[in-house]
């Protein structure tokens, strides 16, 4: 039954990831394909950069440029930061509470394969007729009048996606509160899972928002609804409520995770306990729950009135608190701490100033009055990019070194890595330090090009400058990983020398059941409280037995096949509809031909038990040095 | 004192379970009765014709207590170990209610 050490044909190896079920695997699917959306997304905001470099300039037309910069939105929040997230939980959040996989291992494989068919649906408007141009946020009244498909492909491609995401976040809830190890209370679990629970619950209750958004936008673009047309009755602003409802709640689920990846990086390299673990469990909880209370702070301008505005203004500022509390905490884990700067602690050391500085932008825009002034002008493009790559991309890329010898069995280069962290730094303040100067001269956000002798033209240079940095981190980082895997060198159980968690105890890629023997958790930190006693391993907590595992399935990537060529149909009827059935009379046969894969894989799977498998006592016993104990 | 049990442990405490099935049986049926009782008030309200705003507040209130009484005797919510399932149903109703508010007060006003 081993898997590893195994010389396989390629189309073996990808066949094996294609109906994978087993939380790393998909982590690396994860890994991937969001790495592979970051670049997109990337290539899309070099190409915004190079257009505003210099006044009046003709890079790109103006229609392009719309597309362009709806399109670096969409695919960043949605198609990159989310699915990166999600494969740090997948890779290490079951290994951190001991458990041998997430609860419902076939939903993990459908919730990614959902995201992948959502992100490419969306990304192919490219190649059919023009991207979406409303902005990220598509505001209703904008979307309404978009001409073409790119909306289109907006409102089905994140339906599609968002269903996938919905589907991982019950998975981890369930996973968090269902399969912990013995003696892994909740207030002993590490801060990365304790907000990855709260980013899960945050989704669980964000994306049906989104979901009924998506949906009367779809019946007002393709079924001649008039849910937000003005002239027709409707009220163009509930999609600003429905979209903020879900897109508040969404910037925390992004940077939730984020805090708990700095958390353990921090605690780790300062050889620390987390300084006021409960406290911190509390903020994250608290952010959690005031993330729901705050949408309308995006709407001030809109016209609510001054007492609405006044109440999301207060329950705003509100959130600094616990955020106060989690940089102190942090602060004070390091003091006194015996400090190692490798490469994911110099990320989190740079993460704690420059989210500072997001932060401190984030209460001035909550004071409403003033947010008149900031509104849609660069100080916000400046406020969000620092707290988005100042939090959650500094995160990953410190999550990345961090957990790649967990997910992959080797290190990456520290100097190489150092090196992408001295440029992206660098790079990220030299491009979005400057532009809440830009906002504050009056450059308002989304636009295509400015005139020269404005005092815009210096800035917005040195704005493109610093993004060439962060391009060319990135392309180090690239290089850094193929060298890194060209190498080879394997790494033992704990190659950071100080983990503390549970994920530090098995080997690096675990075996395909995690531990042999689940552990016995002791306290906070219980490998470190191993170590402390001079043991290397963790005690198990149950004999030796038969490990029960599930089958690998192809339904996912059907299911979600399925949905994928359902939404052309989808798309594609408004054209047959509005040529009278002359043309495109394929649209609909095609719906329905989607449609019945999905149903019919979704009868498959209801229909046809799936028992899995045992691994035996006798084949446990033969495996050496693949985790746990025997 | 060999009972008949349905369950294979040995342990099973025969009386217990059998008072324990009683006051469950005892809590469902008072429980229906009450609902029904307020389904009726509520129909009475509306056939005698009462004012909206008494009726309104009314209906609303007793339909909020027949969740309730639905979730906690013949969904068990009232037994151990929902605790969680609790908190995050709340945290949903508070979450959809604050969403309700907001609509009825500042988009639909």
């Amino acid at each position: 039954m081993s898997t590893v050490a195994e010389k396989r044909g390629f189309l073996a190896v990808l066949w094996d990831y294609l109906t994978t079920v087993d939380h790393k695997k998909i982590a690396i699917l994860y890994l991937v394909s969001g790495g592979f959306f970051f670049l997109v997304g990337g290539i899309e905001a070099m190409l915004i950069r190079i257009q505003l470099a210099v006044p009046d300039n003709d890079f790109v037309s103006a229609g392009f440029y719309n597309e362009l910069l709806t399109m670096h939105g969409t695919t960043m929040i949605f198609l990159a930061a989310m699915p990166l997230l999600f494969a740090f939980m997948n890779a290490v959040v079951p290994l951190q509470i001991g458990a041998r996989d997430v609860a419902f291992p076939f939903l993990n494989s459908l919730g990614f394969w959902l995201f992948f068919f959502g992100g490419i649906f969306l990304n192919l408007s490219w190649f059919l007729g023009g991207a979406p141009d409303a902005g990220w946020t598509s505001y209703a009244s904008l979307s309404i009048a978009s001409d073409g498909h790119g909306i289109d492909f907006y409102v089905l491609g994140l339906q599609i996606s968002g269903a996938g995401t919905l589907i991982a976040g019950i998975n981890f809830l369930v996973t968090i509160i269902n399969m912990r190890a013995p003696g892994m209370t909740y207030m002993r679990m590490p801060l990365f899972t304790w907000s990855t629970f709260v980013a899960s619950a945050l989704i669980l209750f964000a994306f049906p928002p989104l979901t009924v958004g998506l949906f009367l936008m779809l019946f007002d673009r393709m079924f001649g609804a008039n849910f937000f047309d003005v002239t027709m009755g409707g009220n163009t602003i509930i999609w600003e409520h429905l979209f903020w409802i879900f897109g508040h709640p969404e910037v925390y689920i992004l940077i939730l995770p984020a805090f708990g990846i700095f958390s353990d990086i921090i605690s780790t390299f300062s050889k620390k306990r987390l300084f006021g673990y409960a406290a911190m469990v509390f903020a994250t909880v608290l952010i959690g729950f005031l993330g729901f209370m705050v949408w309308a702070h995006h709407m001030f301008t809109t016209g609510l009135g001054p007492t609405a505005n006044a109440i999301f203004a207060v329950a705003t500022m509100a959130i600094a608190v616990p955020t106060g509390v989690k940089i102190f905490n942090w602060l004070l884990t390091m003091w006194g701490g015996s400090i190692r700067f490798t490469t994911p602690m110099l990320y989190a050391v740079a993460f704690i100033p420059s989210f500072v500085a997001g932060g401190v932008t984030g209460v001035m825009l909550a004071s409403a009055p003033a947010d008149y002034q900031y509104h849609d002008s660069y100080f916000v493009v400046a406020h969000f990019h620092y707290v988005i790559i100042g939090g959650v991309v500094l995160g990953l890329l410190a999550g990345t070194h961090f957990y790649w010898p967990k997910m992959f069995g080797t290190m990456l280069n520290e100097t190489l890595g150092k090196i992408t962290f001295w440029l992206f730094l660098i790079g990220f303040h030299g491009t979005f330090f400057i532009q809440h100067f830009l906002g504050l001269m009056g450059m308002p956000r989304r636009i295509w090009k400015y005139l020269p002798n404005q005092g815009l033209d210096l800035f917005n240079m040195i704005s493109t400058v610093g993004a060439f940095f962060m391009a060319v981190a990135v392309i180090v980082l690239l290089a850094n990983v193929i060298i890194t895997q060209v190498k080879n060198v394997r790494v033992g159980n704990d190659p950071w020398g100080d983990g503390r968690t549970l994920e530090w105890a098995i080997s690096s890629p675990p075996p395909y059941y995690n531990f042999k023997q689940l552990p016995l958790v002791r306290g906070l930190d219980p490998l470190w409280i191993e170590k402390m006693e001079g043991r290397t391993e963790m005690t198990p907590a149950e004999p030796l037995g038969d490990i029960h595992m599930p089958n690998s399935s192809f339904i996912p990537f059907v299911m979600s096949l399925g949905l994928f060529i359902a939404a052309f149909g989808a798309m594609y009827q408004i054209d047959w509809r509005a040529s009278d059935g002359a043309d495109y009379v394929w649209s609909l046969p095609v719906l329905i031909i989607g449609m019945g894969i999905t149903i019919g894989s979704m009868a498959v799977r209801s229909l046809k038990d799936d028992h899995g498998y045992h691994i035996h006592k006798e084949e446990l016993m033969d495996d050496h040095d693949k985790g746990g104990r025997e | 004192m060999a009972h008949e049990t349905t369950s294979a442990n040995p342990k099973v405490n025969y009386e217990y379970r059998r008072r324990k099935a009683r006051d469950e049986m005892r809590g469902q049926v008072t429980s229906f009765a009450m609902m029904i009782f307020m389904t009726f008030i509520a129909f009475i309200i509306v056939l005698a014709d009462f004012d909206k705003f008494y009726a309104f507040p009314i209906l609303l209130v007793l339909a909020a207590a027949q969740v309730v009484l639905q979730l906690y005797y013949f969904m068990h919510m009232s037994h151990k170990g929902h605790g969680t399932a609790a908190l995050f149903l709340y945290s949903g109703a508070l979450i959809a209610f604050v969403t309700i508010l907001t609509f009825l007060t500042i988009v639909w006003w």
